[in-house]
């Protein structure tokens, strides 16, 4: 079943850095692997927590994080709460069973759209090897989405 | 109406403490302007009535159903289906009912780990290691017990819900406010707020509430308020390195627990607009963290050794992600 598995990404990028980075990789067609879906913020800053965990319970596989190099940030500092708020996010999510390699920070300047593109690559080849996440599609008032557990059997 | 002409009343507890409906007994005299404006027909923690009795009400006859806990197993849900259809305004009553609350925790873990702390742990004496069972054959019959669910829900992940009224419990101050309301609403002196409306609580955070002084002061340090040296009753408690949830918590109780010294553990819910509770304590404890490396970064983080208890020890069944992979997969 994880042979022919694609996972989704959902990825987070900065317009000053790594979102241009992504467009000159594509420019210069550097291959990158499909899966990513890229949502463009204006600063790493902006990545509100509960973005990763709608992105989660809505069916994505991984979720990639990135913006400007330290020290490199157009809002000054925004990237270092990026990356406070990632590493507690990650421990955070740990409990819930998210593993830490589906959830990514990276750095990434305007003019590195080769790296961009080999993060891309690498996330996509650890998620695919961790295999679907299959987040539950909770269903309100009705009946219970996931099968109950037949208790007799436990 | 009734008999003697007073709209009916109902209260009903699922998966919750208790404690919930102390809080409506405590709301002192009150009772009485309640008594004389309700006839209660159903409350199964302070007078004896069947389910059946309920089934024969026609439906919407009940005008006001006070509903506390989460929805954790067969029985839970049925009652909620059932109390919807005969009430014409059900309330999502306290924590476990708007947001799973302490209950709702359970959802980090899975239905054999809740059943071996509830029949093998220590705290149990139960040397056979008996188990309920679904149903079992007596010489009358076969006899059963209510479905357990893998995940607890909130009622209104179950049934629709009128309206919302956080806390664990809701303050009793903020309970006899809300009977006040209803009362001039039956005598015509006000109307109810908007369907959906969160009432008994204001809609910005704990933090609005609380006199402690806040100077944006970053930690090199998180720690127990026990380990805390020389506190100072003045300042943020956040800003001395103790993990309180005010930053994302709704107001309603007048900020308690942080003017008595104590962290707030955010049993009012999420403040309006609050799309993941969790999620906004984390931003909020990450700006206050004093460092932009991560291993130090790292080292501070240590000084919450529960993330997840601690964002999510009232909201987990109401968060996006609702309950840790334990409970749901196979
Ligand atoms: S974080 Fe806690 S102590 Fe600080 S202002 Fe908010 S409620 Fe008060
Ligand atoms: S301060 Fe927080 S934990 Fe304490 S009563 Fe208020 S909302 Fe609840
Ligand atoms: S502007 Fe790129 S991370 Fe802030």
């Amino acid at each position: 079943m994880t042979e022919n598995f694609e996972p989704v990404i959902i990825g987070f990028t900065c317009n000053w850095c790594s979102y241009r980075a992504a467009d000159l990789a594509g420019t210069a067609r550097i291959k990158y692997p499909p899966n990513v879906r890229l949502i463009r913020m204006m600063c790493s800053g902006r990545l509100d927590p509960s973005f990763v965990m709608k992105a989660f319970s809505e069916g994505a596989d991984g979720v990639l994080i990135t913006g400007c190099h330290p020290g490199e940030c157009h809002y000054l500092e925004q990237n270092y709460k990026a990356l406070r708020r990632f590493l507690l996010m990650r421990r955070t999510l740990a409990q819930f069973g998210i593993e830490p390699g589906r959830v990514k920070l990276v750095w990434a300047s305007a003019a590195e759209g080769v790296r961009l593109a080999n993060e891309i690559s690498k996330i996509v080849e650890e998620v695919r090897a961790l295999g679907p996440l299959n987040w539950p599609k909770w269903k309100d008032n009705g009946v219970h989405k996931i099968a109950l557990h037949e208790l007799e059997e436990v | 109406m009734s008999a003697n002409g007073k709209p009916k009343f109902a209260m009903y507890w699922a998966a919750s403490c208790g404690g919930c409906e102390i809080a409506v007994l405590n709301i002192g005299e009150k009772i009485l302007d309640f008594d004389a404006n309700f006839e209660v027909v159903f409350w199964p923690v302070a007078m004896d009535a069947k389910y059946k009795d309920v089934e024969a009400m026609p439906d919407q006859s009940i005008l006001l159903t006070l509903w506390n806990g989460g929805i954790r197993n067969k029985e839970n849900e049925e009652i909620a289906h059932l109390l919807r259809r005969k009430s014409q305004i059900l309330v999502a009553f306290g924590s476990c009912a708007t947001e799973g609350c302490i209950p709702g925790l359970a959802n980090f873990s899975s239905t054999e780990e809740i059943f071996h702390a509830a029949y093998d742990s220590i705290s149990s004496e139960n040397p056979e290691k008996l188990r309920p069972q679904y149903r079992t054959q007596m010489p009358e019959g076969e006899i059963s017990i209510p479905e357990f669910y893998p995940t607890l829900r909130t009622l209104d992940q179950v049934v629709k819900v009128d309206y919302y009224m956080p806390g664990c419990p809701p303050e009793s101050h903020q309970i006899a406010s809300v009977i006040d309301l209803v009362i001039q609403v039956l005598q015509g002196k006000a109307t109810l707020p908007p369907a959906g409306s969160v009432i008994g609580a204001g809609i910005s955070t704990v933090c609005d509430d609380c006199p402690r002084q806040r100077n944006v002061k970053l930690v090199k340090k998180f720690t127990r308020i026990q380990a805390l040296q020389n506190p100072d009753p003045t300042l943020c408690l956040l800003e001395q390195g103790v993990p309180c949830n005010g930053p994302a918590t709704r107001q309603g109780c007048g900020a308690l627990c942080p003017q008595a010294g104590a962290q707030c553990i955010g049993c009012y819910g999420p403040a309006e607009g609050v799309i993941d509770y969790g999620a906004r304590l984390i931003s909020a404890f990450a700006s206050v963290i004093d460092s932009t490396d991560p291993d130090e970064i790292e080292a501070i983080l240590d000084g919450i050794p529960d993330p997840a208890g601690q964002f999510y020890r009232f909201n987990l069944a109401g968060s996006l992600l609702r309950a840790g992979m334990k409970s749901w997969s196979r």
